[in-house]
């Protein structure tokens, strides 16, 4: 009856460029469903896609807010960011492309996986992108999938 | 057999502990509390690292192992000597010395570890190749990185190597041959001649049959035997076997030197290695095929029960890499003979030790995780350790699990104090009903 209620919810900014904390947001929300005890398979394919949107914002967007809520049987991810948006979706979603400037693959991020790795790991994707304004990612983990 | 799986060999000597919070503040699963003025050890939670051992100003925490005595028990006792051991002599004693003195002391036998990490890197080719793992393949060598990945990093379980470390491997072989020689199986003492506290524990939790490790020596005591004596003994004729793929298991890089060419990556150092962990977790370092990882800074040569400096220790490692440079291949018919016979086998499944978890039932953990995050509004965030626990959070937490209160943080105490002190001036400038009236009265008139 109450399976839609929020447990618990999380709201962290994340600043554009700031390498040195990036990765930071994951790692919290990692600690938070180890702690609260959720198997560690399921938290790995969280993880991996919450850090895939974090990064995202930390490499093309100027800031964002990442806010997580937790439910009884799923976790939910929305990721706003206020950037340059995605022009061209499909192409993004192309394992291997990328439109992360070179200095920032030398550092070996942007290799143009995140939009695919977002989508294996996580149960529902949605995107909703708007070229010079910004992008939003939704994404839900259901702890009773098969993944 | 429970026995055995609490066993820890990092302990706590209660005399002189002062109860100063070092160690609190360093343990990297936050396994130590300071209760009633000395460090308490969980020992769900400790990965036997030793890095409290090694911060210790008051030489408080020492890694239990055992004495060159027990040896004595069994008429034929082997010496496995870890390879961080050969880099504690100065360059100028040979290692067939080094070996020599072993034996000197009343084993009958030497089997080298890095004979043994030899042989292992071989059967770790043969693994990587079959690439049925989740990459980065995380080496097994190292014990307390493995109880790390058990108690903090549970879905990194996967990537563990499953095979037996070297020296698992090695206490195999090594009472395998003693039996073939005829020696019967209560007679065989294996006893391991370590760096560190973690592969004490290794060795005590180690099973009954052949990979049953009998003891393990630090190699500061057999060390402190041999110091004198080793450069007067004579040359033996051929007893080292080893040559610089294993010895170099000795320190950080060498287990990837020792396998075939790939995208391999060494770390070192135990909070270096969670950083990798966490990366490894994301997602990161997918193209990665082996990740070494050793709890000590600059590998098994920054053991805290090595005595040489572990830099110092690096230049003497890297002589012998010189000059023991022919590598003794090992035929593909013994490697798959002892794979049949289940020598690389872990003899331990890799389990999942759920002890960050808040609470069994969902629900009330997360309840609790939330009591936790209203607490830190309250807390003052200064992590200083007094109340006894790492940081504010880990008080918070301690709180909530039950184990600690409010006041055991001295500014929630003083505010606690001082609003008390406030009560109890209010309650001293009010006066009783009847004597009231008369005040009242005698200041009206």
């Amino acid at each position: 009856m109450n399976e839609d209620k929020v447990l618990m919810e999380i709201e962290r900014k994340i600043m554009g460029g700031d390498f040195q904390s990036a990765g930071d947001v994951s790692s919290e929300l990692k600690k938070v469903l180890q702690q609260v005890g959720f198997p560690p398979s399921f938290n790995r394919r969280v993880v991996i896609a919450a850090y895939e949107a974090e990064m995202n914002v930390v490499i093309h967007a100027y800031r964002g807010v990442f806010t997580t809520k937790i439910y009884e049987d799923r976790v939910h991810i929305e990721v706003n960011d206020q950037g340059p948006g995605i022009p061209d979706l499909e192409l993004a979603f192309q394992e291997g492309y990328s439109t992360a400037p070179p200095h920032i693959r030398e550092m070996g991020f942007g290799a143009g996986y995140g939009l695919s790795n977002m989508r294996r790991c996580s149960d529902k994707l949605e995107i909703d992108t708007r070229v010079g304004e910004g992008t939003k990612v939704i994404m839900d983990f259901f702890l009773n999938s098969d993944k | 057999m429970i026995e055995k799986e609490i066993f820890h060999s990092v302990r706590l000597d209660e005399e002189k502990c002062k109860g100063c919070t070092h160690c609190i503040r360093r343990c990297p699963t936050e396994a130590i509390r300071v209760k009633k003025g000395k460090a308490r050890i969980d020992e769900k939670r400790c990965v036997d690292c030793g890095e409290c051992i090694r911060i210790c100003p008051n030489h408080a925490k020492y890694a239990q192992a055992d004495s060159l005595e027990a040896i004595k028990k069994f008429p034929y006792a082997i010496a496995l000597p870890a390879p961080a051991f050969y880099a504690q002599f100065k360059v100028d004693i040979s290692l067939g010395k080094i070996l020599q003195g072993l034996l000197h002391l009343g084993f009958r036998e030497v089997f080298e570890v890095a004979r043994g990490a030899e042989i292992l890197a071989e059967e770790i080719n043969h693994y990587l190749e079959k690439r049925e793992i989740a990459t980065p393949v995380i080496s097994s060598a190292c014990p307390a990185v493995v109880r790390l990945i058990e108690v903090r990093f549970p879905s990194l379980i996967e990537n563990l190597l499953p095979l037996d470390s070297p020296l698992g491997v090695v206490a195999k072989l090594a009472r395998m041959q003693a039996m073939e020689k005829g020696y019967r199986p209560e007679e065989i003492g294996v006893f391991f001649i370590t760096p560190c506290p973690a592969k004490v524990t290794e060795s005590k939790q180690s099973k009954n049959g052949l990979g049953r490790i009998d003891g393990a020596i630090s190699i500061a005591n057999v060390y402190s035997q041999l110091i004198n004596i080793v450069g007067e003994l004579e040359e033996p004729p051929s007893l080292p076997l080893a040559s610089f793929r294993g010895i170099g298991w000795a320190r950080s890089g060498g287990e990837q030197e020792s396998l075939e060419e790939g995208e391999y990556m060494a770390v070192d150092g135990i909070h270096q290695v969670i950083s990798v962990l966490e990366k490894i977790e994301m997602g990161e370092l997918k193209n990665v095929i082996y990740c070494e990882a050793q709890a000590c800074v600059g590998g098994c040569i920054g053991g805290v029960l090595a005595v040489q400096n572990p830099f110092i220790a690096k230049v003497n490692i890297n002589h012998l890499l010189k000059k023991y440079a022919e590598f003794r291949p090992i035929k593909e018919e013994e490697i798959k003979k002892w794979r049949e016979k289940g020598i690389f086998k872990r003899e331990e499944i890799y389990r999942a030790k759920e002890v960050l978890k808040l609470d069994k039932d969902f629900k009330r953990a997360l309840e609790k995780y939330q009591m936790i995050e209203k607490l830190l509004e309250k807390l003052p965030g200064l992590d200083c350790g007094a109340c006894g626990s790492p940081t504010c959070r880990a008080l918070a937490e301690d709180i909530v699990r039950g184990k600690a209160e409010e006041i055991d943080c001295p500014f929630m105490l003083r505010d606690r104090l001082l609003n008390l002190s406030k009560e109890i001036n209010a309650l001293a400038s009010k006066v009783p009903q009847t004597m009231a009236k008369r005040t009242r009265r005698s200041e009206k008139f």
